[in-house]
């Protein structure tokens, strides 16, 4: 992927967490515990479920749904950094060759149900957290972290992080744009190009460092960066975490997909 | 009012690496005064500016704000009283909101969260930003930039404004509405710029700065019609005054 186009895939999240909708609307610390309690739910599953954990995947289509955010985005995002998940799992099949039955009378071969639930926990997971971060402005996941208890330096240090990394993007997509306008071909791309690339970068940050260290001092900065409380919790935000973790608390410890098989069993036969 | 005032007595600065960046700079500059600071790229501009609220101390020489001398320990309340808006509003607006941005300078101040939070909507008001209260900065155009960097500055409500190129890259409208806002202002200003219109648009009075020394200080109309002047500086007649030459290029 090219660097701008990647750029592009950042800006689009970043838009999108600016939106108006119900899920927008919940307070940031709501939805950061929710993911959270969503994430521990689904990882604790023991390495051969697979059936069980297919219930979790309403909360990632729900949360998409109602947060008006393309599903199609979100996936193409998982299936970018999905490779990861595949190298963590493609062995299994072959070091764990045993037999497990996923449905009465089904044997399957246990390396690749353990493989199978990898992947499925890593799409639960990662969906749900570029969810979060699609209905959630990045300075509202760090107010929320903040009144979570994080320390306010790293606090601080997210919210530079989020300020500047699209005007040092910015830049580098110049200085990329710029060398290669002047590198026909692959002369120029190289390594030592690169590096210097890089090197002229860092000095130009450590410069704007310095100077945006003036533009707060002019302001009154004294080494602590001032915060005003803003918003309360709400009774949304309340019972969005209830419903959100009994929901889990039931997937995880009912069965419920296996119940509905019973069930359909039951009635047709 | 005195505590508008201010003033270098014999300013010198050197720069850690020995370069002579200001060689004896006096002027005074009174209560309600808007003036211009003019002169080449690296006569010494944005080094004066930087003394003016004690970024930087002079190596010798005074710098009074009001009854203040700038001193390290009183570089706090110096910086109440004047405030410096930065060339490059990618430095100047650093925090994650608009809104943030803004308070900042008012929370550091002490200031209880409703005062704030008027001072905020007032300066936001002033420069007509207020409906980009919730935006992070990186989401604004360059002229939305320009006047939210000038409302952080404002919401301090600082007796004295110093600006670096208030309008360097911004699109004529934007530029002609900078201007209109500076001209809002009933402060003591001090504008730094090569855009010479500008400067006579706002400043009653110029100084021109060559080689860290003061040249010229006087009426801005009677020193930017100085042609001489000017092209000593590597300045030229600002546009207004230049006159339209009859076309020169070649017509097909």
């Amino acid at each position: 992927m090219s660097f701008e186009a990647s750029y592009s895939g950042i800006g689009r999240l970043d838009r999108l967490s600016y939106r108006d909708t119900i899920i927008h609307r919940l307070d940031p610390r709501a939805k950061v515990v929710a993911t959270m309690l969503f994430a521990i739910a689904v990882v604790s599953f023991p390495k051969y479920e697979v059936l069980s954990l297919l219930p979790f995947f309403l909360f990632p289509i729900l949360i998409g749904a109602l947060g008006d955010i393309p599903p199609g985005f979100i996936a193409r995002k998982v299936v970018a950094v999905s490779p990861f998940a595949v190298f963590v799992g493609i062995f299994n099949p072959l070091f764990d060759p045993g037999v497990v039955s996923i449905a009465p009378g089904v044997p399957v071969s246990a390396g690749w149900v353990s493989f199978a639930a990898i992947l499925v926990k890593f799409a639960l997971t990662i969906s749900a957290a570029l969810l979060l971060i699609a209905t959630t402005s990045f300075p509202g996941i760090c107010r929320g972290l903040r009144r979570l208890g994080l320390p306010a330096l790293f606090v601080s240090q997210l919210l530079f992080l989020y300020r500047y990394l699209f005007v040092l993007m910015e830049e580098t997509m110049r200085v990329v744009r710029a060398r290669d306008m002047r590198s026909f071909g692959v002369r120029g791309t190289g390594v030592r190009v690169f590096v210097r690339i890089v090197g002229t970068l860092f000095l130009r940050t450590v410069e704007r460092a310095e100077r945006i260290y003036g533009a707060m001092l002019a302001r009154g900065f004294r080494g602590e960066v001032p915060s005003m409380r803003r918003e309360a919790l709400r009774l949304s935000d309340a019972f969005f975490v209830a419903a959100a973790g009994s929901f889990f608390v039931l997937c995880r410890f009912v069965p419920v997909p296996q119940m509905l098989g019973r069930l359909v069993g039951g009635l047709a036969g | 009012m005195s505590h508008h005032l201010l003033e270098f007595r014999d300013v010198r600065f050197r720069y850690p690496d020995g370069t002579e960046a200001l060689k004896g700079v006096s002027f005074l500059i009174t209560h309600g005064e808007a003036v211009g600071i003019v002169g080449a790229n690296g006569a010494g501009k944005s080094t004066l500016l930087l003394h003016m609220n004690g970024y930087l101390l002079p190596t010798s020489g005074s710098v009074t704000v009001g009854d203040v001398p700038l001193r390290k320990e009183s570089r706090q309340e110096i910086r109440r009283k004047v405030g410096v808006v930065f060339q490059n509003p990618d430095d100047q607006l650093f925090m994650p909101t608009v809104f943030d941005d803004v308070a900042f300078g008012p929370l550091n101040l002490g200031l209880p969260p409703d005062r704030v939070r008027e001072r905020v909507h007032e300066a936001l008001r002033r420069v007509g930003a207020l409906a980009l209260a919730d935006k992070p900065p990186h989401h604004l155009s360059g002229g939305e930039k320009s006047a939210v960097a000038i409302a952080t500055i404002i919401a301090m409500e600082p007796d004295i404004l110093v600006m670096d190129e208030p309008a360097a890259s911004l699109d004529p409208k934007s530029r002609r509405s900078v201007i209109g806002l500076l001209n809002s202002f009933a402060h003591s200003k001090i504008v730094a710029s090569h855009d010479l219109d500008l400067i006579l648009d706002v400043c009653a009075r110029c100084l021109v700065i060559r080689d860290g020394a003061i040249v010229a200080d006087g009426a801005a109309p009677e020193i930017l019609s100085d042609a001489t002047l000017l092209a000593e500086n590597n300045l030229e007649l600002p546009l207004t005054l230049q006159g339209r030459p009859p076309w020169k290029g070649t017509r097909r």
